[in-house]
């Protein structure tokens, strides 16, 4: 077994079978258009490159190359596509661990190089493209920010190793002054504390969650599942609303709606 | 946490409203409005428990005895002591007394 | 609601909470405040594990004239649980960037200012703050189809985690010496890759990697003020006049990946390296 996570690389090579691929990025992204319900759509995930020149990002973090890859990779979408009445979508395959800790990144700006795939991401919403994300691992904080959370939909598949969070179990009880048992109490009582896939859901941020047969190798049953699933969710986004305010409406997530009203009764 | 409530008699209700200070460390936030007429209510949030006496007897010397408007007073409390809560709440009636 | 002899004596902006900056960056009696502490919009999960709410959540919005050109001002108060972003405060920076947006589509051309004093994602309202902080991301590259949006860091929190990608993606940043932007706390990453990568506790060090004169000597900050809050208003002032850059920071793709590509990643970096290869073709 290897230190890092090949869900991401197996979903990708899985969705993407026999497509070419985008040349020019940097070896820890993989990206392709391939057919997805008739049309094409690019596919996108980040995945460890064990060669990584940057060394803070050698098991599948999201770092300088990789933020500043997925703008460059988006971009060429956007642009490839800007007169065209069709825009092709954008399929985000998440599986990543964090964004890059280390000295190199910090002071090269990696904040800037994660604003950059934010950017190209919501640009191509905005443009016109669906963008959809599709969970098969975790999804951490920043390394989310920069690749997934973007997308007009998100859908996770169901299992224990897809999670969404804003920081490792470790460095929150660290921050939070608790141990990790007294953050798992917690977690357990506050939903958006918890680090389960269900807990996720009840925040009303997924559009769809599915099971599979074997998230680590997906079985053709897997692919026909979720190409299908992608293929609606794609035609969901069709012709509506650009922005995220699919994701409000859930009980637990109330107060954002609530302060979205104030403010505009207020505005 | 601790949320604690007193009660004080008092005059009329003042006209304006304020909020001084920040639920920063070692800080305090304090908001008044005009209360019912004849009464100074405070409710307290705190992050100290087991401070009850202590807040009942800031709050006693403070209030009794004297010809306070009727307010509403809400503090949310982050730790500060004694000396930086009365600081803030006569920071807070100032600012009423010239709105 | 402020001693306004304190706000018109005082210089520093650094020195001022999170609304008092918003007053005295705004021209005087413009500023109104929106869901204003009296509302008691507060979080609904800090009370609930034990934590001592704001009244406002840690989020100032206020519309007012910033040299006579209509702005909206989120301000975050720094003091208040660092900075930290939940659902309540998330979602007012999120929805005052979304009404700002709407008032452009109607002609009417709010531009946005963010006063950036934040950790980040508050932890105890995780994913949540995490959800809104996307938000506000989605919310500042909408409103840059039509107006700038401005992002000052004056400092003492600085701004990091998710909120430094929002810094990044504003259409100018302004920073002080009493500034630091990163993506990572500095102790974050001494536990995620250990003391000999990053030492939380060296102070020089820290600030010369991502203190505000390094990150505007590197072309990461556009303007680097003193801590006075009339220089401050007037550097913001200009860049609002300037209206949209040709190209912001965060479309720069090709820009920086050409950069990253000649520096030789084997020894560990230095500040001035960072200045030499971002120097020159400053955006």
């Amino acid at each position: 077994m290897s230190s890092y996570s090949l869900r991401g690389l197996h979903w990708f090579q899985a969705l993407s079978a026999g497509a070419k691929m985008l040349e020019g990025l940097p070896p820890s992204l993989r990206v392709a258009d391939a057919e997805l319900g008739g049309k094409a759509a690019r596919f996108i995930a980040v995945v460890a490159d064990p060669h990584n020149r940057f060394p803070r990002a050698r098991n599948g973090e999201v770092g300088l190359l990789e933020g500043w890859g997925l703008a460059s990779a988006v971009d060429e979408l956007i642009a490839a596509d800007q007169d065209k009445p069709c825009k092709r979508a954008v399929i985000a395959i998440v599986d990543v661990p964090s964004q890059a800790y280390g000295r190199r990144e910090e002071a090269l700006g990696i904040h800037q190089a994660l604003a950059g795939a934010a950017d190209s991401y919501a640009r191509a919403r905005l443009a016109g493209h669906a963008v959809i994300g599709l969970l098969v691992g975790k999804a951490m904080s920043g390394a989310f920010l920069a690749h997934g959370y973007q997308a007009n939909r998100l859908i996770a598949l169901r299992d224990p190793g897809v999670m969404v969070h804003a920081m490792g179990k470790a460095s929150a009880a660290r921050v939070t002054l608790r141990s990790v048992e007294e953050l798992e109490t917690l977690a357990a009582s506050v939903p958006p504390m918890a680090y389960d896939i269900d807990s996720y859901a009840s925040l009303g941020l997924l559009w769809e969650t599915l099971s599979v047969e074997q998230i680590e190798r997906p079985t053709a049953n897997d692919v026909a599942r979720v190409t299908e699933c992608l293929g609606l969710a794609v035609a969901d986004v069709a012709g509506g609303i650009r922005d995220l305010s699919s994701r409000l409406g859930a009980t637990n997530r109330e107060a954002s709606s609530k302060v979205r009203q104030l403010l505009r009764a207020q505005w | 946490m601790e949320t604690l409530s007193f009660e004080f008699p008092a005059g009329q209700p003042p006209r304006g409203r304020t909020l001084v200070g920040c639920v920063g460390s070692g800080d305090l936030e304090v908001l008044i409005e005009p209360g019912q007429a004849g009464k100074l209510t405070i409710a307290v949030q705190t992050s100290v428990n087991g401070s009850e006496q202590r807040w009942q007897h800031l709050f006693a010397r403070m209030f009794e005895g004297q010809a306070y408007p009727a307010m509403a007073i809400e503090i949310h409390d982050f730790g500060a002591t004694p000396g930086v809560v009365r600081l803030r709440l006569e920071q807070g009636f100032e600012e009423i007394g010239h709105d | 609601m402020t001693d306004l002899t304190t706000l018109a004596n005082s210089c520093s902006l650094v020195e001022l909470g999170a609304r008092q900056r918003a007053q005295a960056l705004l021209d005087t009696g413009t500023f109104r405040e929106l869901l204003d502490p009296f509302q008691r919009v507060m979080s609904p999960w800090l009370a609930r594990q034990g934590v001592v709410p704001q009244a406002d959540d840690g989020v100032v919005i206020a519309k007012g004239l910033l040299n006579g050109l209509p702005v909206v001002i989120a301000a975050i108060e720094g003091a208040f649980q660092g900075g930290s972003l939940g659902e309540v405060g998330g979602a007012k920076m999120a929805g005052a960037l979304e009404l700002a947006a709407e008032d452009n589509r109607n002609g009417v051309p709010t531009r946005a200012v963010l006063l950036l004093e934040t950790g980040g994602v508050r932890l105890q309202e995780a994913n949540l703050g995490l959800a809104a902080i996307a938000d506000i991301h989605a919310a500042i590259v909408d409103l840059q189809q039509y107006q700038p949006v401005v992002g000052v860091v004056a400092g003492s929190v600085g701004c990091f985690g998710g909120m430094s990608i929002a810094a990044g993606l504003c259409s100018y940043l302004v920073v002080t010496r009493e500034a630091r932007l990163g993506l990572n706390g500095p102790q974050v990453i001494e536990q995620e890759a250990g003391l000999e990568e990053y030492d939380s506790r060296d102070r020089p060090f820290i600030w010369s990697l991502t203190g505000g004169e390094q990150r505007f000597a590197s072309g990461l900050a556009d303007r680097y003020v003193a801590d006075d809050v009339v220089q401050i208003q007037q550097h913001i002032s200009e860049l609002l006049q300037q209206g949209l850059p040709a190209r912001r920071r965060s479309q720069q793709a090709a820009l920086f990946l050409h950069r990253l590509a000649q520096l030789d990643t084997e020894p560990q970096i230095e500040p001035a390296t960072v200045r030499d290869l971002y120097r020159g073709e400053r955006s």
